[in-house]
């Protein structure tokens, strides 16, 4: 399958939008796709919305996790958005809670919170 | 008495990851014409999902076969994901949050547990393994 997830550039911040039904494998390239844009872009964060997406199993709620703590260790941040109360229902009763992984309700409030970040971070806005 | 009864049975075959997507995708079909709360499909979807992977990266494959269940004036969704991989020699342990044989994060077999109304799984050495969910509307 050569189906992948778009990844675009926003100033400093990448961002993905998940509009369809993921398949395993185009989860595990999305998770790839992300490192190797952070570090050759040199974003400082990375917001993945997921406002389309009406379930997250524990495959995917691993690829947001995992893309967390990669993201990390390149010096970039992840925010993700836009998930839908049912489905933090049931992440939560599946147990995953997604401690690593900051959310926030919308992409504007993702992006606001990157760039809060960035300012504590570089010291200039 | 009447038990529950089975009605409008389809079966998924459960060969690649695209057929995860589309077992999951049947699922929620039925769900919605069962009447489910969005909660509830949700967990019940979600609880397909790591079943039919199940199925597929430990049993090398398998089917779901999905209905309608209807008892008294209940209605719900049953769904059953079979395959006639190595079963699993200790279901107890498989049923323990974060125990896996695989690489995964040990959630499916006891995550979708927690998911469903009702939960059944049948599985030995070498008998393959079959686990059967019910989710009733409320």
């Amino acid at each position: 399958m050569s189906d992948r997830v778009p990844v675009l550039k926003l100033g400093q911040v990448l961002l993905v939008s998940i509009q369809v039904d993921l398949e395993d494998q185009i989860v595990l390239d999305l998770q790839d796709d992300l490192a190797e844009r952070i570090v050759a872009t040199g974003a400082t964060g990375v917001v993945i919305d997921i406002t389309a997406l009406e379930i997250v199993d524990s495959f995917v709620g691993r690829m947001l996790a995992n893309t967390a703590a990669i993201s990390r260790m390149l010096d970039a941040e992840t925010v993700v958005v836009g998930m839908r109360p049912a489905v933090a229902i049931t992440l939560v009763e599946l147990g995953l809670s997604l401690g690593g992984v900051r959310t926030a309700l919308t992409l504007e409030k993702g992006l606001a919170l990157l760039e809060r970040d960035r300012t504590a971070r570089t010291g200039r806005p | 008495m009447t038990g529950p009864r089975v009605e409008g049975e389809q079966t998924v075959p459960i060969g690649s990851n695209d057929d995860v997507v589309r077992a999951r995708q049947t699922v929620r079909t039925y769900a919605q014409q069962c009447g489910l709360s969005l909660v509830d499909q949700t967990k019940l979807v979600t609880a397909a999902s790591e079943l039919a992977r199940n199925t597929l990266v430990y049993g090398g494959g398998g089917r779901m076969r999905c209905a309608t269940v209807r008892n008294g004036a209940r209605v719900g969704v049953h769904a059953v994901f079979e395959d006639s991989g190595p079963g699993i020699p200790d279901l107890d342990l498989a049923l323990t949050d974060g125990w896996t044989s695989g690489g995964g994060l040990g959630l499916g077999l006891s995550g979708a547990r927690r998911l469903v109304d009702e939960f059944e799984l049948d599985s030995a050495p070498g008998a393959g393994t079959k686990v059967s969910v019910t989710k009733w509307a409320r």
